[in-house]
């Protein structure tokens, strides 16, 4: 979602003589985020203070002299720079008030641009292509620059980007109807040259953006028949070869443009997704191409709208969240704010650079903060203190509102802090649970991390029985939990969590193999979950009686499980329903290994953190693994449907990923070569039925083509032979 | 024997109607079935389940249920009438208007003295059964809401009524409702839809089970009112329940096509107390099943997939035997095609109309001529459509075309027509009889077949053949030896000699050697007889799923020859052939036979009809959720 906001005039426009012109060259940023420098087309660079709309400073070249490239602010020094008469480059401070008086100097070649970007040097950009430091350029102004660009080639367009030391200029041209973009890299310098895919119309862009995103640097540029574009160019790594590559490029968005096509118009990027663009018509509206649209380039939706009043010359700005739009007499400064509108933001999940986790105030995102977004106090706030006012009239009881508890949660003592936490959470409605619970679980959370006295396990199993929290939410409560031995609360985690990153759930399963079987059967677990493992470890033990059941059969399983030349093998083979049997862990410690089993993960993160338990734990959990497919691979034991439960799949699959973890560990550990044994002629029965399936196939197939021969009309004449 | 050339005909797009209800005479073990077009059919269960009576149907006739008492058979339909059937002259004896609107069931007491039916005006009508006639009785307590479904106590005291939403017990002597059962509706969207108890089972422990639209079978306790046991068994439908005998065993049929059996039997081992358990699923039919009977040995369905199934109970049977295979019986056990041997022509009868059809020349090759001869036969069906199209609401019983392909025969259940044909360029026809006031039976038309020349012969007492235990299923008389072969349900076979009047030496031989097991274990009837005009000791028959030509000179097969030996036959030589030849040569090549004849220029029509095409111009059954979909 975006949204413009009313927008208040920066300055008053003096209409040039040639009414096409924009009044405007340039606004650039001051070193102070509320001050704007603007220059305007003649002589003249102003300084304003952009939120009290206040002139600040005002510079003036002397009548007859031409102001030709918008004025920049060095970042590093505090000082400006212009350029007038395309050769003189003009060097002043805040103090000075005669620009006549400051400092100048001579260059030998014309300037196109000087660009200047925080954290960089000022760099001038020469007509012809060249590329030059100021300073250096400063310190010898009559140095010779050299030619880039050839004869008829021209440039449209420039900027400049500063990502992590390294220096970029970008610039545009055209040469004979085609468009190139050059990418000056600097420190090293190289110069890398694209030629921009023609479009059908052979118009020429009429604007371009450029951000870097990613260590990309995206291109985004809008043509007359309202396609805006984007090139993606890597700014870092490799250098292609020297000479012309052709740009890919991809159609972001395709304007409504109305009837013929657009004049002055231009488009800049706002964010990934969102894309502002002047001087095109409303597709809601009749008439006039004034307007001022941000669109969503995923959604390909119009979010916003705002109609320029007079002559629209196709300039946009876009500094620290303001539009600056010069129109008719004026320049307008519009406020505006774009809000990811994304189907993972909604449900909780994104997980996008960290983004959503670290600035979240109030954590789990709904419609309501995502439309009301980052204004501090939302009017989230608001309903909760009326609700709550509303609830304190009608309960007789005092209840805590959610701020009043999060207070708490900072300096009240443990037994309260659960009880009021408990309290809100079972009075609270979903609406609200879902914006208070991920505060109070990062709240309650932080106080447990700094003080270790400190912990509330109802509290916090409760928030998560809410089922409005995810890990991405809170990402340090199942680490908490795990310090604290409270593997109740990390079973419901498990369970409840949809984005448990792989780094934790291995963890997670670090310390359930290695916690003492004593330890856990104390602890109390998920009825449901710990009732499952009983009826398997109870499904074996009385498999004999259970109806269907033929001992040879089982025999046979069994044998080719164990069938191994080893003499120790051979005392279990002598009973081997009884190795079977046998769990090799703890009750409550199964239960929290299947927790670990079914927790969704993908493998190629999970493998590298697989390596970190050790041969011990692996080979523990790799029996146990093996127990469970047993016990499903024998018939006796049918599924209770309804019970959470890790099916076979899981199970072979956490096999393969151990395997794969430790296959090297595993073959020259002398205690493992029993259970890889085993695991082999699993493999090996599976190939094997599979295999059957495959002829089985095969031949039905072959069925299936001996009845399609077949093909009998209505009326036919044929002839059989009898004898 | 040699080559033969065959016109494998399928374009006869013979539909058999869905089977609505069904009555079962455990006294006669005759069941009666009544389909969608109002036709009703007897099968003989002792008699290898022939079909042994047609009563064609009619137009405004609607059967919704049938009812024996005692020997005598009921029908009650949407039409609103009563009807009895004339099973001698299979007619309707008589129909009576109920004046209660539709009637959705009809059932009689145990006594054979009243009968009860269910009205959509909510009226339980009770009339007596007279000696000739029924005769209305009295109404019960009207009720709200049509009645669906009706069951009788075993002591005639009570009835139990299915209505919508619930079910009702009436006292039959007070006429009053004394129990009110509510059944439950259908859970998510179809709590708002009426349940609909369409059948309704009264037990003699008084026990009710009811079978509703909500794939419910439930069982009520009839003394107090209350639910004993909710079996929840498919997502759609319960349409039909049927109790056994011995009221150990309830049947019911769902839209999903499963039959679902349930057992009053203690529910683990030692226990005296008897509940009723879900014990099997039979899955026979893709549609609905509409109609029910659990018999001694058996369960007996049928509904919209046209097909009646006889599921033989295996616990019931010590040995693996003819009687404990499934049975399933898709065609009538009559002829529905007949064939001028000399013309060419194939007469097709429909319920409503007839259908005439002319083979394609013979080219001598052999090969397959499809698109030009279906375009001849095109032309003559468009005429032939035009002309032969039943006019009166009654249904056709049987149609013969004599074999010069001059003279053309009909009969409904009042009437019998027939026509001239000139067959030269373009058909005409001429009506040449005014209607004979008489019903004539199958027996009669087929005399008309060997009226070569236009003149109808007068029918009459010749002789008397012997009698066997057995219905006949076909016959036919030799054109020229004047032999009778008769082939019964139970797959004998006997020739008989009108002139002598005896069986024939060959026959007598026949009977004493015994059929071959492997003949004798099919299990469909030969419907059609027919003979070899150029080789007097050729028959040729055929049931639905083979045909037989009968070489009188060859010696009989005996227990230990291979009965079908065809394929043996292909792989020896000219030489050793001879010594294996038997007189059965039997073509399995074709399936799903109507008819099977032999031309006079010596070349065999078969007329197909497969089963595949009558299952696809079936409506789609109910969704059911397969894997994954």
């Amino acid at each position: 979602m975006a949204a413009l906001y009313e927008g208040f005039t920066l300055c008053g426009l003096v209409p040039t003589q040639n009414a096409s012109d924009s009044a405007i060259q340039g606004i650039e940023l001051d070193g102070d985020s509320d001050h704007a420098l603007v220059t305007d087309s003649t002589r003249s660079v102003t300084l304003y203070k952009v939120s009290d709309q206040k002139p600040l400073g005002s510079w003036t070249v002397k009548q007859g002299q031409l102001l030709t490239c918008p004025a920049v602010c060095n970042f590093q020094t505090k000082e400006y720079v212009v350029v007038s008469d395309n050769k003189v480059i003009r060097v002043w401070k805040d103090e000075d008030f005669n620009l006549d008086r400051a400092f100048k100097a001579t260059v030998s070649a014309d300037v196109w641009r000087v660009h200047s970007a925080p954290g960089g040097e000022p760099v001038v950009l020469f007509q012809r292509g060249a590329v030059r430091l100021l300073d250096s350029l400063l310190s010898a102004p009559q140095q010779p620059i050299e030619d880039v660009l050839s004869e008829e080639e021209v440039i449209r367009w420039s900027t400049n980007i500063v990502a992590e030391k390294q220096h970029f200029v970008l610039f545009t041209t055209e040469q004979k109807g085609e468009h190139f973009l050059y990418v000056q890299r600097l420190n090293p310098n190289t110069l890398q040259k694209y030629r921009l895919e023609r479009e059908d119309s052979r118009s020429a862009p009429l604007s371009f953006s450029a951000s870097l995103r990613d260590k990309h640097i995206n291109l985004l540029y809008l043509y007359p028949n309202g396609c805006v574009y984007q090139s993606v160019v890597a700014a870092r790594g490799y250098v292609g070869p020297e000479g012309v590559q052709a740009l890919p490029r991809s159609l972001r968005l395709r304007l409504p443009v109305g009837e013929g096509e657009l004049g002055a118009a231009s488009a800049v990027a706002l964010d990934e997704a969102h894309v502002a663009v002047v001087g095109m018509p409303h597709p809601s509206a009749r008439t006039g191409k004034d307007f001022l649209c941000i669109w969503n380039t995923n959604f390909q939706t119009l979010q916003a709208g705002k109609e320029m009043a007079g002559r629209i010359h196709g300039q946009v700005w876009c500094y620290l969240g303001k539009l600056f739009v010069p129109h008719g007499k004026a320049l307008s400064v519009i406020p505006y704010e774009c809000q990811k509108s994304s189907l993972a933001s909604a449900l909780g999940k994104l997980r996008h650079a960290g983004i959503a986790v670290s600035k979240s105030s109030v954590a789990v995102p709904s419609w309501n903060t995502l439309l009301h977004g980052n204004q501090p106090q939302g009017p989230a706030k608001i309903v909760a203190t009326r609700k709550s006012k509303l609830s304190r009239k009608s309960q007789s009881v005092q209840a805590l509102t959610v701020d009043q508890v999060l207070k708490l949660i900072k300096t009240g003592p443990v037994d309260e802090v659960q009880r009021e936490v408990e309290a809100l959470v079972s009075r609270g409605d979903a609406q609200d649970l879902q914006l208070s619970v991920g505060q109070l679980a990062c709240h309650l959370v932080a106080r447990s991390q700094a003080e270790t006295t400190f912990y509330t396990p109802g509290a916090l199993a409760q928030l998560v029985r809410t089922q409005c929290l995810c890990h991405s939410v809170c990402p340090d409560l199942l680490l908490l939990a795990l310090e604290h031995k409270d593997y109740f609360l990390c079973q419901l985690c498990l369970q409840l969590f949809p984005d448990i990153p792989e780094v934790v759930t291995c963890a997670c399963l670090k310390t359930f193999i290695s916690v003492p079987d004593g330890d856990v059967e104390m602890v109390s677990l998920e009825p449901d979950s710990v009732s499952f493992m009983e009826g398997l470890v109870v499904a074996g033990a009385r498999g004999g009686q259970q109806n269907g059941f033929s001992p040879p059969l089982f025999e046979e399983d069994s044998c080719d499980a164990h069938h191994q030349p080893k003499p120790t093998q051979h005392q279990d083979k002598k009973n081997p329903t009884l190795q079977l049997e046998a769990c090799p862990v703890g009750l409550h410690k199964a239960v929290l290994l299947n927790e670990v089993l079914q927790t969704p993960y993908s493998d190629n993160l999970l493998l590298p953190h697989l390596k970190d338990l050790n041969t011990q734990q692996v080979i523990l959990f790799l029996q146990y693994l093996q127990f469970v497919y047993l016990k499903y691979s024998q018939d006796v034991y049918t599924q209770t449907p309804g019970l959470r439960s890790p099916t076979v799949t899981q199970v072979i699959d956490w096999v393969c990923l151990l395997l794969d973890a430790h296959f090297t560990v595993l073959v020259m550990a002398p205690d493992a070569k029993g259970l890889l044994s085993n695991l082999n002629s699993f493999v090996k029965s599976q190939v094997k039925l599979f295999s059957e399936l495959g002829k089985i196939e095969g031949s039905l197939q072959g069925l299936h083509k001996m009845k399609l021969s077949k093909d009998i009309s209505q009326y036919s004449i044929e002839v059989i032979e009898l004898f | 024997m040699g080559e033969l050339k065959v016109h494998r005909v399928r374009f006869f797009d013979y539909m058999p109607t869905a089977i609505r209800a069904m009555a079962f005479n455990a006294h006669t073990e005759r069941l009666a079935l009544a389909r969608m077009d109002g036709s009703v059919e007897i099968f003989n269960f002792t008699d290898h389940y022939f079909q042994e009576k047609v009563i064609p149907g009619k137009d405004s006739r609607s059967i919704e249920s049938l009812c024996w008492v005692g020997g005598r058979l009921f029908s009650a339909g949407l039409n609103g009438e009563i009807a009895e059937y004339d099973l001698e002259n299979l007619r309707p004896k008589y129909s009576l208007e109920a004046y209660g609107g539709p009637i959705w069931t009809v059932i009689s007491n145990t006594q054979g003295t009243q009968l009860a039916i269910g009205c959509e005006d909510g009226t339980v009508k009770l009339f007596e059964v007279l000696e000739e006639h029924i005769q209305f009785e009295r109404n019960l307590d009207r009720q709200k809401g049509r009645i669906i479904s009706l069951s009788w106590h075993p002591s005639g005291t009570h009835i139990a009524a299915g209505m919508m939403d619930m079910i009702r017990v009436f006292d039959v002597p007070t006429g009053h409702a004394v129990q009110r059962l509510l059944v439950d509706r259908g859970i998510g969207g179809s709590k708002s839809r009426e349940t609909v108890v369409w059948s309704v089972a009264f037990l003699s422990d008084h026990t009710v089970v009811s079978g509703d639209s909500a794939g419910k079978v439930q069982v009520w306790d009839g003394h107090t009112g209350t639910l004993v046991k909710t079996h929840l068994v498919t997502k759609w439908d319960v349409l039909a329940l049927s109790v056994s005998k011995d009221e150990s065993s309830v049947v019911a049929g769902t839209s999903e096509g499963t039959v679902i059996q349930f057992q009053f039997i203690a529910p683990t081992l030692h226990q005296q107390d008897k509940e009723w358990v879900r014990t099997r699923t039979f899955k026979n039919h893709t549609h609905d099943v509409r109609a029910l009977a659990e018999i001694e040995t058996a369960i007996v369905s049928g509904g919209m997939d046209t097909h009646l199934v006889v599921r033989p109970l295996l616990e019931k049977f010590d040995e693996k035997s003819h009687a404990s295979g499934l049975r399933k019986i898709h065609f009538p056990h009559r002829n529905l095609v007949s064939c001028a041997k000399k013309a060419g022509l194939l007469l097709f009868q429909f319920p409503g109309q007839l259908e005439l059809w002319r083979l394609g020349d013979s080219d001598g090759h052999g090969e397959k001529h499809t698109l030009s001869k279906k375009r001849e036969m095109e032309e003559i069906q468009s005429i032939s459509l035009t002309l032969f199209k039943q006019k009166g609401e009654d249904h056709i019983c049987c149609s013969a075309l004599s074999s010069c392909g001059g003279w053309l025969a009909y009969s409904t259940v009042s009437s019998v027509r027939i026509y001239r044909l000139q067959t030269d360029n373009n058909i005409s026809i001429t009506k040449v009889l005014p209607n004979p006031e008489l019903a004539m039976t199958t027996k009669c038309i087929h005399i008309l077949r060997y009226t070569s020349h236009g003149s109808v012969l007068v029918f009459q007492l010749h002789c008397i053949v012997p009698v066997y235990g057995s219905c006949p299923s076909a016959m036919g008389i030799h054109p020229t030896t004047n032999n009778l072969t008769m082939v019964h349900a139970d797959q004998q076979l006997f020739e008989y000699s009108i002139v002598e009047k005896q069986y024939t030496d060959w026959s007598r031989k026949l009977q004493k050697q015994g059929l071959h097991n492997v003949w004798l274990d099919r299990d469909t009837p030969v419907t059609h007889v027919t003979f070899n005009p150029k080789n007097p000791n050729q028959v040729v028959l055929h049931d639905m799923h083979m045909f037989c030509i009968i070489d009188q000179s060859l010696p009989l097969p005996d227990q230990k020859t291979q009965f079908y030996n065809q394929m043996t036959l292909r792989s020896l030589s000219e030489q050793e052939r001879p010594s294996h030849l038997h007189a059965f040569k039997i073509c399995k090549t074709f399936q799903d036979l109507l008819c099977v004849s032999l031309l006079d220029d010596q070349s065999l029509v078969v007329v197909e009809r497969p089963l595949l095409a009558i299952t696809s111009q079936l409506p789609a059954p109910v969704r059911q959720k397969k894997f994954a979909t």
